[in-house]
């Protein structure tokens, strides 16, 4: 049987971690390879490096990132941040990672996934969305709206109409983060996980609020979620990813917890 | 130095322009296993055993492997007997055809074929971590635990003519099999190279393995 997966998300500034793990004997905090490493020995079914390197002229740090970590850990693990052309996406896989996250720039340009999806294959282009609770209107009947630029616009366009569009021209996935919930610590947001999952015949990633393993358990549960992204419950060090996964085993959550 | 010397224990990884060879090449180099990503018919000749691995669709890899004349290498590889593992794209076209793009005629090295998920409630491809039944006793799998979980990125499998070809299943949706093998020729659908730890061990079972499965 298929387990859900859980991924944990890094995010990385010039080729370091912003939210290091708090007073780690073993672990270089900061070191983002270091920390894969760790999460690699947790258990961690995926990662994701999502880079915010702010200035273009350090922005190929990450490239090296990717190929340390490729190195050193055999798992699946993408990138996003800082993708806006097939050139991008090339040179992340083939640094190593195994699959690219687009988010803004596809909003902007929906021929990127169609084009990336042709050309590296619908498994490596992940559709990154950023959805914000609005009063549904005529153009948002869903009540979802997508934002972007990390949740800065609004661009007046329904979640759940563009994931169908991004899984149309090829999406093989979609990373579903609900602004609303984000940073809250206090449960992914359910309704729009079920409402996109309903709608996709594709694997979708919950992301945004997640702060104790009940709320992996819903998400999967009653969000129908595939996977489930995770972030300072485990680089703060209150669950180790082994944790969280025998209390969704617990649960009857199919979850991969022999790691070898 | 002869060919023979010059790669003696060497591992050649096919390149037939497939992607996701580095990846494999980045594992065994991790295990310190000497490999080679190579389209060179030679070195293939030579190599102490062959890694076919692959990403992508059945057609173009076809193509791609008729247009670098490397099909007849591969059939004379498996027929001498040199240990031979197939990779997720891999494991298809060492079938005879794989219902992929209206039907793409593959290298026929076990009868049968790589057939669609059927459609359903669930998702395809397939994505993420699964168990494998072993429903055949075969030297690379006797020792693998029962919990391990393998990567598996798809949206075909492989469905070889005769049930004595199928070392492992896996269920998703319904069950197929996820691991053939015949003789020498070993191929999985997960991608071991991606599986963590429980991968890199089969890798380095593969990689000492004489290419005999007690059937032929």
């Amino acid at each position: 049987m298929l387990s859900k997966r859980i991924i944990v998300c890094l995010d990385v500034r010039e080729g370091m971690t912003t939210k290091g793990i708090k007073f780690l004997e073993n672990v270089d905090v900061g070191d983002p390879v270091a920390m894969a490493r760790d999460y690699y020995e947790q258990g961690v079914d995926e990662l994701v490096f999502y880079d915010i390197t702010a200035s273009s002229e350090k922005r190929d740090i990450i490239l090296d990132v990717v190929n340390a970590v490729a190195r050193n850990i055999f798992i699946p693990f993408s990138v996003g941040g800082g993708i806006r052309s097939l050139d991008d996406m090339y040179r992340v896989l083939d640094a190593g990672a195994e699959k690219i996250s687009v988010n803004s720039p596809a909003v902007l340009d929906p021929g990127l996934i169609a084009e990336g999806a042709r050309r590296f294959g619908s498994q490596c282009v992940v559709l990154g969305m950023d959805a914000k609770r609005v009063t549904p209107t005529k153009r948002i009947p869903s009540g979802y709206e997508v934002w972007i630029n990390g949740g800065r616009t609004p661009m007046g366009i329904d979640a759940v109409a563009w994931a169908r569009q991004a899984e149309d021209l090829g999406a093989g996935e979609v990373c579903l983060n609900s602004i609303d919930a984000d940073g809250t610590e206090e449960g992914y947001e359910l309704t729009v996980t079920r409402l996109i999952t309903d709608a996709l015949s594709i694997p979708v990633i919950a992301s945004g609020g997640a702060g104790k393993p009940e709320h992996l358990k819903d998400v999967f549960l009653k969000g129908g979620a595939d996977a489930a992204l995770i972030a300072s419950m485990v680089h703060y060090r209150r669950y180790t990813v082994g944790e969280i996964k025998s209390c969704l085993a617990g649960s009857g959550i199919p979850v991969r917890e022999y790691i070898g | 130095m002869t060919d023979r010397k010059r790669y003696e224990g060497m591992i050649a990884i096919i390149d037939y322009k497939a992607g996701n060879l580095r990846s494999v090449k980045r594992a065994l180099d991790h295990l310190g296993l000497p490999a080679r990503i190579t389209a060179d018919p030679v070195e293939m000749r030579a190599a102490e055993r062959v890694i076919f691995p692959g990403v992508g669709a059945a057609r173009s890899a076809m193509e791609s492997i008729a247009n670098s004349g490397l099909a007849g290498v591969i059939s004379e590889i498996v027929r001498r007997g040199v240990p031979f593992l197939g990779i997720c794209l891999g494991a298809q076209i060492i079938l005879s055809y794989s219902e992929e793009d209206d039907r793409t005629d593959c290298l026929d090295i076990i009868p049968g074929g790589a057939l669609r998920f059927p459609e359903g409630p669930l998702k395809v491809p397939e994505m993420g971590w699964n168990n494998l039944k072993v429903c055949r006793d075969h030297p690379l799998f006797r020792s693998v635990d029962p919990r391990s979980q393998f990567y598996f990125v798809h949206s075909y499998y492989p469905q070889p003519r005769n049930d004595d070809a199928v070392v492992a299943r896996t269920e998703y949706g319904i069950t197929f099999p996820s691991v053939i093998g015949r003789g020498n020729v070993i191929a999985t659908q997960f991608h071991p190279e991606k599986s963590g730890r429980c991968g890199l061990r089969f890798l380095r079972e593969f990689c000492s393995w004489d290419g005999k499965d007690g059937t032929c």
